[in-house]
């Protein structure tokens, strides 16, 4: 008896529901990552040696340990006190604390690119030490962070992949479940690197619109 | 013997060298003269092969270098040529910068190409900066450390771009003496450069480039004393003001 | 809470995860060996004028770097089956990580390549050296210094990425072992505690290392 089926439409669109768990992953890490990123980042361009030092190297530790196993530990531990958070939270809390260590060093040096006579300037019209930040030196980090942030976000779009580790059924474990079936491997993987190819370049060319819009106010 | 016959180059739309004719003869100085973009250096590019010209000939030794079957690379050890730029290679001490070409290129033994670039090192003064790099050099230092390194290869003929043109006018002075002294050796020379005086003083003959053209060429004498062409004058005004 | 930590016996093991260790830094290393050597080709390859070199340069750089590393070792290990060629998880890891250091690495040469004047390549073939000589001795050695940083960054991740093979069978790295011994006692957060201690130690140490190097190197 013959149990490999061929490749039907029901497949790609199983692959399309993969792919969209994947992308709602990315979007509620990277929000969350950014948020914690821009804290982490402004406070470690504010403070003195110390603090910095100690939050630096402990956002350090979860760019030295395989996200796998970062993955694994916070299943592990929430399992161990019973907390009973879905492998969906679970991915989202580990991608997002991981996002921020990345989104937090490039925070950090924006915000440390950005001239001291600029600030010196704002504050000699008179603005606040948090007017000058909103104005001057946010606006101009940014755009000096972007582009690496745009980075950091297809990272963890593409690190969603791992997530099937712990039991989501995101692009990567859907096609290989259709690959066990259909005996297809090529094709299904051609697919499934034509998804992530089209929305990673999307998301590129999206970035880089806005990239070129704010070219308009270069100095 | 270097033979430039109606030399036509252009990069692209915009033709540099519009029918060059010039001869080198064997152990003399011929120093070419000119404003910037009349064509000057792209010429000097062309004898090595550097750059490919669209029309004309040019023979070095009667060999012709835009011939496809000639051995660019063997041909090149025959013609040493120094750029404005220095170029020395930063990564390299400055005896290494010497024996590089005479290694891989000459085959010679580590031990070989080591005793000809400290003899070169030494004769061009540079002979207590041999383990140095040439970060630590100064401008004059590494021009003639690039002078050293193009002569370790034994070549027939010398080509100088510009070579003082990037230096402080402190540092010229040793660069030109180098020259000197290679004249005094009997170095079939060419030399672009803007520096006149020097120019009449070493040269066997000198032609003066014009968009393109050889407007005038003769002894140096002549030349800048005696001068028959407009653009010429100008030129001389301008420059020996 | 009624789980007790039993550290011991994850310690007990450790020699087997120090030995998993070996193979994860051996892949690390021959991914980032391969990576460069191939990155090299790539980044000359973009640059060249012939059309088809470029296009497949391209093809391979924006593959690697717009889908996921695992996407990349599946590739290698379910794809090339298709072909009739088995790698295995060794290989399939082995590859996959190699396909995406080159393709990273390619765009960090081209950058590379781009900070070195082209007077330095016209000067040695002056001298008569022929392009492979004058790239190996002239281009290469400085393009190094340029691309260090990046490199050692590539290798770390190249470490961390090893972890991948687990999902397609490996058992000899790092993660295989742990994977492995794991799966035996469930001792899941001792065990994974310690393998993460271990990679952020290869980690560091490698980094260190490169540090060292790189102050030998260029002393200039």
């Amino acid at each position: 008896m013959n149990f490999v089926s061929e490749f039907s439409v029901n497949d790609f669109l199983y692959m399309l529901k993969g792919l969209g768990n994947s992308i709602i992953l990315t979007l509620w890490a990277v929000f969350f990552g950014t948020i914690l990123g821009v804290i982490f980042g402004f406070i470690r361009s504010a403070t003195g040696t110390l603090l910095n030092f100690i939050m630096g190297s402990i956002l350090d530790i979860f760019r030295s340990v395989p996200l796998l196993i970062q993955l694994i530990l916070i299943n592990a531990f929430s399992s161990i006190l019973k907390l009973g958070y879905s492998p969906f939270q679970i991915s989202c809390i580990v991608l997002a604390v991981y996002a921020s260590a990345f989104v937090s060093e490039t925070v950090r040096s924006g915000i440390l690119s950005v001239p001291l006579p600029f600030r010196r300037s704002a504050r000699s019209l008179g603005l606040s030490y948090f007017q000058t930040l909103r104005k001057i030196v946010f606006p101009l980090a940014l755009r000096v962070s972007f582009p690496t942030w745009v980075g950091v976000t297809l990272g963890v779009f593409k690190d969603t992949s791992l997530v099937l580790w712990i039991g989501i059924i995101e692009l990567l474990k859907s096609s290989q479940i259709i690959i066990t079936r259909t005996q297809e491997p090529l094709l299904i993987l051609t697919f499934a690197g034509i998804l992530y190819f089209i929305v990673s370049f999307c998301f590129t060319r999206v970035a880089n619109q806005v990239e070129k819009k704010w070219e308009k106010y270069e100095l | 013997m270097i033979n430039i016959i109606d030399v036509h180059k252009s990069f692209g739309k915009l033709e540099i060298l519009k029918g060059i004719d010039m001869e080198v003869e064997k152990n003399k100085v011929h120093s070419i003269l000119g404003a910037s973009g009349s064509g000057k250096s792209t010429l000097l590019q062309c004898i090595n092969g550097l750059e490919s010209i669209q029309r004309g000939k040019i023979l070095v030794d009667d060999v012709e270098v835009g011939n496809k079957s000639t051995n660019l690379n063997s041909l090149r050890t025959k013609i040493g040529i120094v750029f404005q730029q220095f170029n020395v290679f930063p990564h390299l001490t400055t005896l290494e910068n010497v024996t590089l070409a005479l290694k891989t290129v000459l085959k010679k033994s580590k031990k070989e190409a080591e005793a000809i670039a400290v003899e070169q090192l030494e004769s061009i003064g540079l002979g207590d900066k041999v383990s140095v790099y040439p970060s630590k050099l100064s401008g004059g230092q590494q021009q003639r450390l690039a002078i050293a390194r193009a002569l370790a290869m034994s070549p027939s003929y010398m080509l100088f771009d510009e070579i003082t043109s990037a230096l402080d006018p402190m540092l010229v002075g040793e660069v030109l003496d180098a020259l000197r002294n290679l004249k005094s050796d009997g170095m079939t020379m060419m030399i672009v450069t803007h520096e006149i005086r020097f120019a009449r003083e070493v040269s066997d003959k000198i032609s003066f480039l014009h968009e393109g053209k050889v407007l005038e060429s003769g002894m140096p004498n002549d030349i800048i004393d005696n001068p028959n062409e407009t653009e010429t004058i100008k030129f001389l005004e301008r420059s020996l003001k | 809470m009624d789980y007790t930590f039993h550290w011991y016996p994850a310690f007990k093991l450790l020699p087997k995860m120090l030995i998993g260790s070996i193979t994860t830094i051996e892949i690390a290393f021959l991914s980032i060996l391969f990576g460069i050597i191939i990155a090299a080709v790539l980044a000359l390859a973009k640059n060249s004028s012939n059309k088809i070199y470029s296009s497949i340069a391209s093809t391979w750089i924006e593959v690697s770097r717009n889908t996921p590393a695992l996407y990349q070792i599946y590739m290698a290990y379910f794809g090339l089956g298709a072909f009739g060629i088995y790698v295995g998880s060794f290989g399939a890891l082995l590859i996959g990580i190699t396909f995406n250091n080159a393709g990273y690495l390619a765009e960090t040469f081209r950058g590379g390549l781009r900070a070195i004047p082209n007077t330095q390549m016209k000067t040695a073939r002056s001298l008569g050296m022929n392009f492979f000589q004058s790239f190996m001795y002239i281009i290469f050695p400085q393009l190094l210094r340029i691309v260090f940083h990046s490199v050692t960054n590539q290798t770390v991740w190249a470490i961390l990425m090893t972890s991948l093979g687990v999902i397609v069978g490996m058992n000899t790295d790092l993660m295989g072992v742990t994977n492995e011994l794991n799966s035996l006692s469930f001792r899941t957060f001792e065990y994974f505690s310690l393998a993460a201690i271990l990679y952020y130690l290869i980690t560091k140490l490698f980094l260190g290392s490169a540090h060292l190097l790189s102050l030998k190197l260029f002393r200039y």
